[in-house]
């Protein structure tokens, strides 16, 4: 893809940003707004990652050393929502802020005050769900999975906290993929047609559109348990005849669109900064999109795979079995195509790429044991056991957040004008690489050994590699400290960024000044 | 700017219409069990005389019944172990017993093994057909089924489960009374 730009330089045109803390209130400016969103998300990863480091240590040895049980189940519950709702999603709209209107040429998102508003409920929302830890009762402790009944009968009196949070949540992310949407469909530069667009942008089209279609299911669980809660009624109570296994259909209908929502932006990620290092177009471009439509539509019909051990019939374990393993063909398809971008390329090893790689080895490795967990009969001896927990971090630690953290390391030149500091870009990687291993890797053999999920106390065969897995848990967690210092030296100064930052950086955010200026592309580009 | 309007009406539609969608998930799981017997319960059925004919062959029929976690009664089946033959009317009956010293309503919900027998199995009368089954404090009861086992059964199915759990109708009150209870007492 080749643009002919026209750089506008008339400040006297476009006023800047205000000036002080009024900036960040009322901005519209998508610049803003991502910033927003990524320090937000940060901060967000890093308070969930406290309470890995709580759990993980009460897992150092058996037996109970740290914490209450109950603190311990309240830490596990909060963990989980946290990275997701508040570490994950929120990185992923702030990347698509910063970079969507870039990609397709046009000077801003389609609703910017929208936008203002969808960012500024979100830290409402978590200062919500984390002020229940400090209520009578204490925070919600039933997991990020909030089945009914312990979530309803059994459910602290904060849970209706939880309840307010999760809609606030689920409002935010409504009005951030509406805005992706009208951006994506209304606003390209002349000449992009959908199949030019960048593999991000489409990855984000996608994305918000599955957002569409589950949160607001998210929303109707969450107001049934409300009502049951609060109204008397028995949505998923078996004794006012209501089912408690519907919540769980009703939860996994939104939860596992919900887990490719926070991996196919990563999946459009990835593709660019495999394609930038490799210096080579990147291989199978119409059937990366096919790839993620497919994924994407999949999603839909595969939910009761989390819920094999549920007690449905034959029939029905077929074909969530089958549907889930057919996951595996698009997704095959994807990473063949990576490779094969790779596959005589020019490549350097500078860190984005690092983390693009090792994104495409872990993130492969969790999908393999999520088709070890799809197969039926062998997931009745997983279920529920620490072979899950291996599986799902490997697709969102080094899936999910290292395609997070290549992004930054990526477009941040962009951001800030300035090159991080690349030895120290390296160290992070290999210290974050080594440590995700150490921590996951070992969970896989005590799953399948038979050591049940969300326990504070295990039995006394799975204390070595839980001991292992806790050294892992912290050498990763401080080396995102270590990330923080990299990014905040990064943003304070560094070397001057060349415009094209990367050698075989393609697309049109590449085109413009390093740092980007506060207003970009007030004249579309024209795209050929 | 016409087409931009136009996407966000279309899209703020699809937002609501998934909302709904996930209340009207609630009815769709209802009736879609009821259709494939997935859940595995057997409702009143009204044509049960159809399925009253020759006698047939002699399968084997168990009772089982749970008290759900909470519930004080006693509640057990009569008889747990029966041959049965189908074609043929059965009556069984289940003994309640309501162990506290107030008024309480419980509510049974049944559940069929294996689940492919559950279109073949006619209730003309179960108590777990009811809303709630009153009892005053201490007062007993014998529950009463009647159902048939249409001859046309799968001629791989020797023997039946029914369950039944019995579930404190008032628990949700409860939990939130014991809750303030605390607050009074600390």
């Amino acid at each position: 893809m080749s643009a002919v730009i026209e750089n506008h330089h008339n400040e006297h045109d476009h006023h800047g940003p205000a000036k002080g803390l009024k900036r960040w209130f009322y901005t519209t400016n998508h610049k803003d707004i991502g910033t927003l969103y990524l320090w937000f998300s940060f901060a967000m990863f890093l308070i969930g990652g406290a309470m890995a480091m709580i759990i993980r240590a009460e897992l150092f040895q058996p037996g109970m050393q740290i914490v209450e049980p109950e603190f311990y189940n309240q830490m596990i519950t909060l963990h989980g929502l946290i990275m997701i709702f508040g570490g994950v999603m929120p990185a992923f709209v702030g990347l698509a802020n910063w970079l969507v209107p870039m990609m397709i040429g046009a000077p801003d998102m389609a609703l910017p005050r929208m936008n203002n508003l969808s960012f500024w409920i979100l830290p409402f929302a978590f200062f919500v769900l984390l002020s229940s830890l400090f209520m009578e009762g204490g925070a919600p402790n039933f997991g990020w999975t909030f089945y009914a009944p312990l979530s309803t009968t059994y459910a602290p009196p904060s849970t209706t906290f939880f309840i307010f949070s999760v809609h606030i949540m689920g409002a935010s992310s409504i009005m951030g993929s509406i805005n992706v949407i009208v951006t994506i469909m209304n606003m390209r530069a002349p000449g992009m047609g959908l199949m030019k667009m960048p593999l991000f942008v489409w990855s984000w089209l996608i994305t918000a559109y599955l957002l569409i279609a589950v949160m607001p299911v998210l929303a109707g669980a969450v107001t049934m348990m409300l009502m049951d809660i609060h109204f008397g009624t028995s949505f998923f109570n078996a004794a006012g005849g209501g089912d408690p296994v519907l919540f769980q259909h009703i939860f996994w209908f939104f939860g596992h669109p919900e887990v490719y929502i926070m991996i196919l932006p990563a999946f459009g990620i990835v593709s660019h900064i495999i394609e930038t290092f490799s210096r080579k177009q990147l291989f199978g471009y119409s059937s990366m999109v096919w790839a993620m439509l497919s994924i994407a539509i999949l999603s839909f019909v595969v939910w009761a795979h989390h819920m094999f051990t549920v007690g449905m019939p034959l029939a029905a374990e077929l074909f969530f079995m089958w549907s889930t393993m057919l996951i595996a063909v698009p997704t095959g398809v994807k990473v063949f195509n990576w490779i094969a971008t790779m596959f005589k390329g020019s490549i350097t090893f500078e860190t984005p790429m690092l983390f693009a790689c090792a994104f495409v080895v872990l993130f492969t490795l969790g999908g393999f044991s999520g088709l070890m967990l799809a197969i039926t009969p062998a997931d009745f001896q997983y279920h529920d056991t620490y072979f899950v927990v291996a599986h799902f971090h490997y697709v969102l630690v080094p899936g999910a957040i290292f395609s997070i953290m290549a992004a930054v390391y990526y477009w941040i030149p962009k951001w800030t004008g300035n090159m991080y500091d690349e030895r120290l870009g390296r160290l992070h990687f290999w210290l974050s690489f080594i440590g995700v291993n150490v921590t996951f890797f070992p969970q896989h053999f005590i799953g399948l050994a038979g050591m049940p999920r969300r326990v504070p106390d295990y039995a006394l065969q799975f204390a070595d590699w839980n001991m292992v897995s806790t050294a892992g848990a912290f050498l990763f967690g401080f080396s995102q400290v270590f990330f923080l210092f990299i990014v905040i030296k990064t943003v304070m100064g560094g070397k001057q960024a060349t415009d094209q930052v990367w050698e075989g950086a393609r697309g049109l955010e590449w085109t413009v000044d390093s740092p980007a200026p506060y207003h970009t592309f007030s004249i579309p580009p024209k795209v050929s | 700017m016409g087409s931009r309007k136009k996407t966000i009406l279309k899209l703020s539609g699809a937002v609501a219409a998934m909302y709904l969608f996930s209340f009207l998930l609630v009815p769709l799981y209802d009736v879609f069990c009821d259709i494939t017997g997935l859940n595995g319960k057997v409702t009143q059925t009204t044509n049960a005389e159809s399925s009253i004919s020759i006698e047939g062959r002699e399968i084997g029929l168990q009772f089982i019944s749970h008290n759900n976690a909470g519930m004080p009664w006693t509640f057990k089946p009569s008889k747990e172990v029966t041959k049965i033959k189908t074609g043929t009317m059965y009556e069984a009956t289940f003994y309640a017993k309501n162990t506290t010293n107030e008024m309480m309503v419980g509510r049974a919900v049944n559940s069929v093994a294996p689940t492919n027998a559950k279109d073949y199995i006619k209730k003309i009368e179960c108590f777990c057909f009811a809303e709630g089954i009153e009892l005053m404090p201490g007062e007993e009861i014998l529950l009463p089924i009647k159902m048939v086992v249409d001859n046309e059964l799968p001629s791989n199915i020797k023997n039946i489960v029914l369950s039944y759990t019995i579930f404190d109708s008032n628990l949700e009150k409860k939990i939130i009374m014991d809750h303030d209870g605390d607050h009074a007492g600390s």
